[in-house]
C-alpha cells in the first residue's frame, strides 16, 4: 500500500517511534503493538547524535536506542523483521542517509529502503533547496519524500514544497521542536488553511498527546494526524519502571487506539476500531 | 538555491523547515547592509569596534621568538580586543545586523566562554536581552566566563546531552532558535552553520587580516611567508586568511587541536582529538555541509581537545574547501605540545596566549625551518579564562618549560 492511499480511507493516524527503543526486541513489539492499535502508517525513526529538530523525550530515545546498538544496518533488519501490514516511513537526519553505503550520496541509503519496504522519508534537517539528490532516488526507486510545512512556511517556499512534496505533507502544529504538549496551537488552523488546495493528504503533528487533540485537529480539516513524543513517553515510562515488555506494548495499543478513536471523531466517523 | 551559499562542495542549508525563513531573511539582510553598507551598517560597525572594542590592533614583533626561530616573528594581537579574543569582532557585527533586522533577543552558543562572553557583552553594549546555552563540561571548566556572562547580564543555560560540550550547545541553541525564530537572533560563534553564516562571520573576522596585511607591509616591508591561526570552527583562521588568500605566495596554515591522539576509537565513538580538517570526512552537521568527525554509519563522534575552544567535531566549510584546493595547509599539535606553548609564549613574551591559539605556537615551534623568513601568528586571544586548566594540566605533566608547581602541592590544591 502506498502511503497516499493509507490516507485514503478515512483520517489516518501516524505514530513515530524510535526504532530499538529502549532496545532491538522489546521496540519490535512496540512498533507491531502500534500496528494492532489502528496505525495507518508507521513512522520509524532511525537515531541520529545530533537530532536538532527533536525536543527532550525523543533526545533521550535517540540516546537510550543508540547505547542499545542501533546502526543505519540494523535498522533494515528491524525493518525486515516487523511483521506489520502498513507503510512504513522512515525518519532520519541526512548525513545517515549520505553516509550509507559504497558511494557518496543518498542513492545506496534509499535503494536498501526500497528493498526491505520502506515507502518514503521524512528527514527534519533537509530542506526542499537541498533535497534534489535524494528526491532523485526516491523518484527512481518510487519512494515518497514528506517535507514538513512549518507555521513560518509562506509565500515562494510553500509553492516551492507543493511542487516537491509526495505521500503525505508533514503540516508542523507548532515551531519549536518536537513534544507532547497540553493544548492544541492555534497555529494549526492557520497551516491548515493555507494548504486547503493541495491534492496530498495533510497529516499534522508536533505536540499531539490525547484522543481530543487529534479529534480537534481532525475535524480542523487534517487528514492525519502524527503522534511522537506521547508514545515514547510510554516507552520511556515501561524502560525506567522496569516493566515487562508486554504490559508497555499493551499500553502503547491502548493510547493508539484512543488517538485513532479521537480522530475518527474528529471526521465525524464512527470508530471501527475496537 | 544560489550558488554563493557553496563553497566548492561544501556549505549550504541543512536545518529545519522552520529555520528556512529566518535564513532567508538573514541572507537578505547581510547582503544589504554588510555586504552593500546599506543605513551606514558597516561605517557603524566600523565605529564601534574601534571605540567599544579597541580597535585598530597591533602587529607586535616578537623579539624573543624571533631570535628564537631565527626569523621574523610577528603576534596580531587579538587578545587586546575587548574581551580578550577575536570573538568580539562577529558577535558585535551580528547583534548590531539584529538590530538592524529588527529582532528583540539575542542567543548564541559557546565553547569555551569566549563567544558567549563577547556576545554577552555586544548584547550588553546594544541593549539586547540575550541567552547563552553552554555544555555542562565547558561550564566546569570555563568558569571565568561563565561568570563574565551573568556579569554582563545573560542567561547561561546549562547543556546537558552528550559530553556537554561545543557540539551539543550549538544543537540546543538551534532548537531554541527552531521556537523563537520570529523575533530572536541566532549569533553563532564561528564559521560554522547553514549559509550565509559562514561568509558573514568570516566577513566580521575579516578585519584581522585586513590590519595585519598592512601592518606587516609597513613593518617588514613585504607580505609575509607564512600565516599562522589555530582552527575550531574556524573564525580566527578565517578572519586571519581572508585577506591573504589571494596572494599565493603567502603560505596558510590552519593549525588544529590534535587532542592526545590523531587515531580513532570508533568502538567508543569517541575522537581523542578535534581535528576535523586533517583526519574528518565530508559530511553534513548543523546546517552545513564539510569536514566532520564521524563514525562509518554517519554518528557524529564526541571530540577533544586540552582547549575547550576547538574542541568541535566540524569545521567552517569555506576553511575545508580551502584545504582541499591546497590553498591552506590543514595541520595539527597535541596536547602537551599546546600546553608547552602555552608555558613558552608566556615566558618569552609575556602574553599569556589561550589554549586555543597556544595550538599555533606549538606548530610554530615544531616547524618553524619550513615556515618561511617572515611569519605572523593570530594570537586569537588571551588565556585568563584557560588557568585553571593550565595549573590541572600542567601539574598531571612533567614539564620542562613549566613554571615551579610545588607551591600548589604544598597547599595540596588543584584549581584556583
Ligand atoms: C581564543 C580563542 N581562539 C580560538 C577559538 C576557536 O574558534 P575559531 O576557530 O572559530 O576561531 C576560540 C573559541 O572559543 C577562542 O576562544
Amino acid at each position: 500500500m502506498s502511503l497516499a492511499d493509507a490516507f485514503a480511507d478515512g483520517p489516518a493516524f501516524v505514530p513515530y517511534l524510535a526504532a530499538g527503543d529502549p532496545d532491538y526486541e522489546s521496540s519490535i513489539e512496540y512498533v507491531e503493538a502500534l500496528a494492532r492499535g489502528g496505525a495507518d502508517v508507521i513512522e520509524l525513526g532511525l537515531p541520529f547524535s545530533e537530532p536538532i529538530a527533536e525536543g527532550p523525550t525523543i533526545q533521550e530515545a535517540v540516546v537510550r536506542s543508540l547505547e542499545g546498538g542501533m546502526t543505519p544496518s540494523r535498522f533494515f533488519e528491524f525493518v525486515e523483521e516487523l511483521d506489520v501490514d502498513v507503510p512504513l516511513v522512515c525518519m532520519t537526519y541526512y548525513n545517515l542517509i549520505y553516509q550509507y553505503g559504497d558511494e557518496e550520496g543518498p542513492r545506496p541509503f534509499v535503494e536498501k529502503s526500497a528493498e526491505v519496504g520502506i515507502e518514503g522519508f521524512v528527514v527534519p534537517d533537509l530542506p526542499a533547496e537541498e533535497s534534489g539528490p535524494l528526491r532523485e532516488a526516491c523518484d527512481e526507486f518510487g519512494l515518497d519524500l514528506v517535507f514538513i510545512v512549518a507555521p513560518t512556511t509562506k509565500g515562494e517556499r510553500l509553492e516551492r514544497m507543493r511542487e516537491q512534496v509526495s505521500g503525505y505533507v508533514y503540516v508542523q502544529a507548532r515551531l519549536g521542536t518536537t513534544g507532547a504538549r497540553d493544548d492544541v496551537s492555534d497555529q494549526t488552523d492557520e497551516s491548515l488553511a493555507r494548504l486547503t488546495d493541495w491534492d496530498v493528504p495533510k497529516a499534522v503533528g508536533f505536540g499531539i498527546k490525547t484522543g481530543e487533540h487529534a479529534e480537534r485537529i481532525v475535524s480542523a480539516g487534517a487528514d492525519g494526524i502524527i503522534v511522537g513524543s506521547a508514545l515514547v513517553d510510554i516507552v520511556a515510562a515501561g524502560h525506567e519502571n522496569d516493566e515487562p515488555t508486554g504490559a508497555v506494548a499493551d499500553r502503547l495499543e491502548a493510547k493508539a487506539r484512543e488517538l485513532k478513536q479521537g480522530a475518527l471523531r474528529g471526521a465525524g466517523e464512527e470508530a471501527r476500531v475496537e | 538555491m544560489s550558488a554563493d551559499s557553496k563553497f566548492g562542495d561544501y556549505g549550504g542549508q541543512y536545518v529545519p523547515e522552520a529555520l528556512m525563513p529566518a535564513i532567508e531573511e538573514l541572507t537578505d539582510a547581510y547582503e544589504r547592509y554588510v555586504l552593500d553598507n546599506e543605513d551606514g551598517f558597516m561605517d557603524e560597525f566600523r565605529d564601534r569596534l574601534r571605540d567599544f572594542g579597541g580597535r585598530p590592533l597591533p602587529l607586535q614583533r616578537a623579539d624573543q621568538l624571533s631570535a628564537r626561530y631565527d626569523r621574523e616573528v610577528y603576534l596580531k594581537r587579538e587578545d587586546l580586543l575587548h574581551g580578550g579574543a577575536h570573538k568580539l569582532n562577529n558577535a558585535l557585527g551580528q547583534v548590531l545586523l539584529a538590530k538592524y533586522m529588527g529582532k528583540e533577543r539575542i542567543i548564541a552558543e559557546t565553547g569555551a566562554g569566549q563567544h558567549g562572553t563577547a556576545t554577552a557583552m555586544a548584547a550588553a553594549h546594544l541593549d539586547m536581552p540575550c541567552e547563552i546555552y553552554m555544555g555542562k563540561t565547558d561550564i566546569a571548566r570555563q568558569r571565568p566566563n561563565v561568570f563574565r556572562m551573568r556579569t554582563n547580564g545573560a542567561e547561561v543555560t546549562p547543556v546537558t546531552a552528550g559530553r556537554g560540550t561545543l557540539k551539543e550547545a550549538i544543537s540546543e541553541t538551534m532548537r531554541d532558535w527552531a521556537t523563537t525564530v520570529e523575533d530572536t537572533h541566532y549569533v553563532i560563534g564561528s564559521v560554522v552553520g547553514p549559509a550565509p553564516f559562514p561568509a558573514m562571520v568570516r566577513d566580521f573576522q575579516a578585519v584581522i587580516s585586513e590590519e595585519a596585511r598592512e601592518q606587516i607591509q609597513e613593518k617588514a616591508g613585504r607580505l609575509p611567508d607564512a600565516v599562522l591561526a589555530c582552527a575550531g570552527g574556524g573564525s580566527n583562521t578565517m578572519g586571519t586568511f581572508a585577506h591573504f588568500v589571494d596572494d599565493e605566495d603567502v603560505g596558510l596554515y590552519a593549525v588544529e587541536a590534535g587532542g592526545s591522539s590523531l587515531s580513532v576509537d570508533e568502538e567508543s565513538g569517541v575522537a581523542p582529538n578535534s581535528a576535523s580538517l586533517s583526519t574528518g570526512d565530508e559530511g553534513v552537521l548543523h546546517g552545513a555541509r564539510t569536514k566532520i568527525l564521524q563514525d562509518a554509519d554517519g554518528q557524529i563522534m564526541e571530540s577533544h581537545s586540552i582547549s575547550a575552544g576547538l574542541d568541535y567535531a566540524g569545521v567552517g566549510p569555506e576553511l575545508a574547501h580551502l584545504v582541499d584546493t591546497g590553498r591552506v595547509e590543514a595541520v595539527n599539535v597535541d596536547d602537551d605540545a599546546a600546553l608547552e606553548a602555552f608555558h613558552r609564549l608566556s615566558q618569552d613574551e609575556g602574553v599569556i596566549p589561550a589554549l586555543e591559539t597556544a595550538h599555533a605556537f606549538g606548530y610554530l615551534e615544531k616547524n618553524y625551518s619550513e615556515l618561511g623568513d617572515v611569519v605572523v601568528v593570530n594570537v586569537s586571544g588571551r588565556g585568563d579564562k584557560d588557568l585553571e586548566t593550565v595549573i590541572e594540566e600542567t601539574m598531571e605533566r612533567d614539564l620542562s618549560i613549566a613554571p615551579d608547581m610545588s607551591v600548589f602541592r604544598e597547599v595540596g590544591g588543584g584549581a584556583l
